[in-house]
C-alpha cells in the first residue's frame, strides 16, 4: 500500500559513510562539561559543589518540576567548575566540569531489576523519570511526561525514521540491539497500558528492517516500512504516514490516541528499568566530508566535540560548517568546545563544498516552497510578510504550524531563508500578542 | 581553527535547482525547436531570435541601471523572454518590430512591475500582445515553412474556411504559424525536458493539455462537422509552446498547488471558448495573459487547507 505523508523533499541521503559502521566506544574522556539544560522544558540547578567528588550515574543537577528532567555525571572523578559554558542548541548553558578519576565506577546505589515484570506502570515511570530519559531523537522532550498522558492513549509509534541526511544511529542502534529496542517499547506500552504498536522504519534501511523482523515475536507490535522522505520522522508526519491521520492544529499526537518514542529513547528506556543505568552516554553519528574516519560512537554525555573529531582522526580538510545534528534542522556550531549531550544525534565536519552558502535571491513565485511544506502552509508569503513586518497577518496564515523543518529553503531556487523568516515572524507575533494582553 | 567555522541558520544543504540553472534549463529546453524554426525558416528565425533576445537582455540591463540596481542579467531570465518572444512571432516580422516588443516585453512587462518576480503578466506574452496591437497587418501574415509563400495557419483554416490540416503536418510543424510553435513535436520533447528536470511544476500543462483535449473533443463528438478534434486543438497554433513553455511561467503562475490545476483548467477553457467563439483564430496568448491577470485572485482563493482540519 501507499504510505507518505503531504511534502516533503528528497535530499542526498549521504549515509553511505556510516551506515556500515558498527557502533564503537571511546576512551573514557578526561573531562566532561554537562549542561544542565538537555531537555525541554525546567532547566536544572546543580546539585553538587565545586570540590565534590561524584561517581558515574550520580545526579549532579535537577529541578522540582514535572517538565524537566535531572542530568547524571556521567564519569567518576571531582567538579571541577560550575560556570556558564557552549551549549550545542542554546548558545550558552550553566554545565557541571567533571574531572575523571579515572576510575570510571558507578554510583552503587544504582542497581538493575531483572524482573521487570513485577513493576507497576507507576514505578516504570518513576525510574525513567529518575534516569534522565528524554527523547534522544533530537528534540529532547522528557520521557516520562509523555508517559503520562492526560488522555487515553491507544497506539505508541516507535520511531525508526532517521529521515536527516548523514544520520544514522538509530540504523545502527536497531541493526545492533534490536532486542533492546524491543523490550524498550514493551516497557513504553506497559508504563502507557497500550497494546498495539508500530515500529516505523524507513525504506532506506533494510538491514534495520530485518534485524527487527528478526527479533520481532510479539503479534501486538506491527513492523512499518515507510518509503524515504524528509520529514518523515517528524512526530506529526509520521504519524500521519503511518496512522493516516493527522494531529488537529495546536494539537498533540495524544489527542488522536497515539505517543511517538524515539528507538533511542526505547534502548535507553530499557537500559535504565532493567539494568540500572541512567542516561549517560548516547549513539552519536559523527561524519562529513571533514573527518578522516566517519564512525557511529558510544559517546559519554559532556564530552567535547574536539575529543570526538581526534577519536575519528581528525581532520583531512578544512572544516567551513561544525554542524550539531543533520544537515536539514542542525545548529552551526562557533566552536569545537561544545559537549555532546542527550540530544546530540550527530556532528557534521563540513567543508566549503558540502555546506555550500548561497545569497538570497527573489522570490519568482514557483511555489516548490508550498509544495515541499508537509504542513500545507505557505512559506513565500511568510517571507514577503516578515520583510514588510506585517506580523498580525502571519496570523492568517497559520504560522505557528511550522514545524521548521526547513524542506521549503531546502528547495527554494531563489535560495531564500524560508525558515529564518518564519523564526523571525513567529517570534514577533509571539512578542505583539504579549504586548497586547 | 575555530574562528573559520560558518555559522549559518539550517538547512545547511540545499537542493542542486537554482533560479539561474531554470531559467538556462528552459532556454535549453527550447533549443530543439529553436533548431526546428531554423530548418523551416532559416535565417529569418535567426534573425529574429537574436533580435528578440538581445533586446530583452539590453533592456533588463539598462533599467537594472536606471534603477541604481544590480545588474543580474546573467540569471538568464531576460534572455528566455526574448527566446520565448521569438518563438511567437510570424517569421515575416520585421526585425525592428522584434526588437520593439522585446523592449516592451522587459520594460513595461517586467521592470516596471519591479523586475523579476514581480510582474504580473507573462512577459514574452505581454510583448508579442503589443505587436498584435501595434501591427496588427504583420501578425497576422504566415509564411508556409521551406518554400515561404504566405499561407494562412492552419487554425485560420480552420476558423475561415473550414478547412483542416491533416495532424501529421501539425505534429511535425511544416505548416504556417510562428516562428516556434509550429512542431508540436520538439515542443513536447522539450516540454518532457523541463518537467523531469523540474524545471516548471507539471500541474499545470496536464490540466492545460487535459481541459482543452476534454472540452475540444467533446464538442467535436457532438458536432463533428462543425468543430475540430481535441487533438487538432493540441497541436494546432500556439497551444504546446503556451502550455508547455508560457502558462508555467513561476512568476505568473499561482504558487499553490490546487491554484495550478484552477489555473491550468481555466487557461483550457478560455482557448476552447476563443478559438470556437472568439473573433481570432487562436486564443492561447489572451487565455493565458487573461489567467495570469487572476493569478493573484486564485492564489487567495486556494490557500491551502490547515494541517489536521
Ligand atoms: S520556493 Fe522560493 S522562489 Fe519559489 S515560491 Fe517559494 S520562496 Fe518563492
Ligand atoms: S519549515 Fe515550516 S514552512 Fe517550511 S516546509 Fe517546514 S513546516 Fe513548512
Amino acid at each position: 500500500m501507499f504510505k507518505a505523508f503531504s511534502g516533503g523533499v528528497h535530499p542526498r541521503e549521504q549515509k553511505e559513510g556510516t551506515k556500515d559502521r558498527a557502533i564503537s566506544d571511546v576512551r573514557i574522556p578526561l573531562r566532561v562539561v554537562i549542561p544542565m539544560i538537555q531537555h525541554t522544558g525546567a532547566p536544572c540547578r546543580p546539585v553538587v559543589k565545586i570540590g565534590d567528588t561524584v561517581k558515574k550515574g550520580q545526579i549532579v543537577g535537577r529541578v522540582a518540576q514535572f517538565i524537566t528532567s535531572p542530568v547524571h555525571a556521567s564519569i567518576s572523578g571531582t567538579v571541577r567548575e560550575i560556570k556558564e559554558a557552549p551549549h550545542p542548541t542554546a548558545g550558552k548553558s550553566v554545565s557541571v566540569v567533571i574531572d575523571s578519576d579515572g576510575k570510571d565506577e558507578w554510583d552503587t546505589s544504582l542497581r538493575g531489576r531483572k524482573d521487570a515484570a513485577g513493576l507497576t506502570k507507576e514505578e516504570i515511570t518513576d525510574i525513567i523519570k529518575e534516569s534522565g530519559i528524554v527523547g534522544l531523537g533530537g528534540a529532547a522532550f522528557p520521557a516520562h511526561v509523555k508517559l503520562k498522558p492526560p488522555k487515553k492513549i491507544d497506539t505508541v509509534i516507535l520511531n525508526g525514521a532517521e529521515c536527516e541526511p548523514y544520520l544514522t544511529c538509530d540504523d545502527r542502534l536497531m541493526i545492533e540491539r534490536p532486542a533492546g529496542v524491543i523490550k524498550g517499547l514493551l516497557l513504553i506500552m506497559k508504563a502507557l497500558d497500550v497494546n498495539k504498536a508500530v515500529i516505523a522504519i524507513e525504506s532506506n534501511k533494510p538491514n534495520a528492517v530485518e534485524s527487527i523482523r528478526g527479533a520481532l515475536k510479539n503479534p501486538d507490535i506491527r513492523l512499518e516500512v515507510l518509503p524515504t522522505k524528509y520529514p518523515q520522522g517528524s512526530e506529526k508526519q509520521l504519524i500521519e504516514a503511518v496512522l493516516k491521520k493527522r494531529v488537529p492544529p495546536k494539537g498533540l499526537p495524544l489527542d488522536i490516541g497515539c505517543v511517538v518514542h524515539n528507538t533511542g529513547t526505547a534502548v535507553a528506556i530499557y537500559e535504565a528499568v532493567c539494568e540500572g543505568r541512567p542516561l549517560i552516554e548516547r549513539i552519536v553519528t559523527l561524519a562529513g566530508d571533514c573527518i578522516k574516519e566517519p564512525s557511529n560512537l558510544k559517546v559519554r554525555i559532556g564530552t567535547s566535540i574536539k575529543d570526538l573529531l581526534d577519536e575519528c582522526g581528525g581532520a583531512v580538510k578544512e572544516i567551513s560548517k561544525l554542524i550539531v545534528g543533520g544537515p536539514m534542522m542542525g545548529i552551526a556550531q562557533p566552536t569545537m568546545d561544545t559537549p555532546v549531550i542527550k540530544g546530540t544525534t550527530g556532528v557534521l565536519f563540513l567543508s566549503e563544498d558540502e555546506a555550500r552558502f548561497f545569497d538570497e535571491t527573489t522570490c519568482i513565485k514557483c511555489g516548490r516552497c508550498v509544495d515541499a511544506c508537509p504542513m500545507n502552509l505557505l512559506p513565500s508569503v511568510y517571507a514577503k510578510l516578515v520583510k514588510k513586518e506585517k506580523w498580525e497577518k502571519l496570523d492568517d496564515y497559520n504560522i505557528d504550524d511550522c514545524i521548521e523543518c526547513g524542506a521549503c529553503s531546502y528547495l527554494c531556487p531563489g535560495r531564500i531563508p524560508l525558515v529564518q523568516y518564519v523564526k523571525t515572524g513567529k517570534r514577533e507575533l509571539f512578542y505583539m500578542r504579549k504586548g497586547a494582553q | 581553527m575555530d574562528e573559520k567555522l560558518t555559522i549559518t541558520q539550517g538547512p545547511h544543504v540545499f537542493d542542486r535547482l537554482s533560479t539561474q540553472n531554470m531559467m538556462y534549463g528552459v532556454c535549453l529546453a527550447l533549443i530543439p525547436a529553436a533548431a526546428a524554426s531554423v530548418i523551416f525558416f532559416s535565417w529569418k528565425a535567426v534573425a529574429l531570435m537574436l533580435a528578440c533576445m538581445s533586446s530583452c537582455l539590453l533592456t533588463e540591463a539598462f533599467f537594472q541601471r536606471l534603477r541604481g540596481k544590480k545588474i543580474c542579467i546573467d540569471d538568464g531570465s531576460a534572455l528566455l523572454t526574448g527566446l520565448l518572444l521569438a518563438m511567437v512571432v510570424p517569421p515575416d516580422l520585421p526585425v525592428w518590430m522584434a526588437i520593439l516588443a522585446g523592449v516592451f516585453a522587459i520594460g513595461i512587462g517586467k521592470e516596471i512591475f519591479g523586475g523579476l518576480g514581480h510582474n504580473i503578466f507573462n512577459p514574452a506574452l505581454l510583448g508579442r500582445a503589443f505587436l498584435s496591437a501595434a501591427f496588427p497587418a504583420h501578425m497576422t501574415v504566415y509564411s508556409a515553412p521551406i518554400d515561404a509563400f504566405t499561407s494562412a495557419t492552419p487554425l485560420g483554416l480552420m476558423k475561415f474556411e473550414a478547412v483542416q490540416t491533416d495532424l501529421w503536418s501539425l505534429f511535425l510543424g511544416n505548416v504556417a504559424g510562428s516562428v516556434g510553435e509550429t512542431s508540436a513535436l520538439v515542443l513536447l520533447i522539450g516540454g518532457a525536458y523541463i518537467l523531469i528536470r523540474k524545471y516548471a511544476d507539471w500541474r499545470i500543462p496536464v490540466s492545460f493539455i487535459g481541459s482543452v483535449y476534454i472540452l475540444g473533443e467533446a464538442l467535436h463528438l457532438l458536432s463533428p462537422g462543425k468543430y475540430p478534434s481535441g487533438l487538432f486543438h493540441l497541436l494546432a497554433g500556439g497551444m504546446m509552446i503556451g502550455a508547455l513553455f508560457m502558462a508555467t511561467d513561476p512568476v505568473t503562475s499561482p504558487v499553490t498547488k490546487s491554484g495550478k490545476w484552477v489555473f491550468g483548467i481555466g487557461c483550457g477553457i478560455l482557448v476552447i471558448v476563443i478559438r470556437l467563439w472568439g473573433g481570432q483564430p487562436e486564443g492561447v496568448m489572451y487565455s493565458i495573459l487573461l489567467m495570469n491577470a487572476v493569478t493573484p485572485v486564485i492564489n487567495i482563493a486556494t490557500k491551502p487547507k490547515r494541517y489536521g482540519t
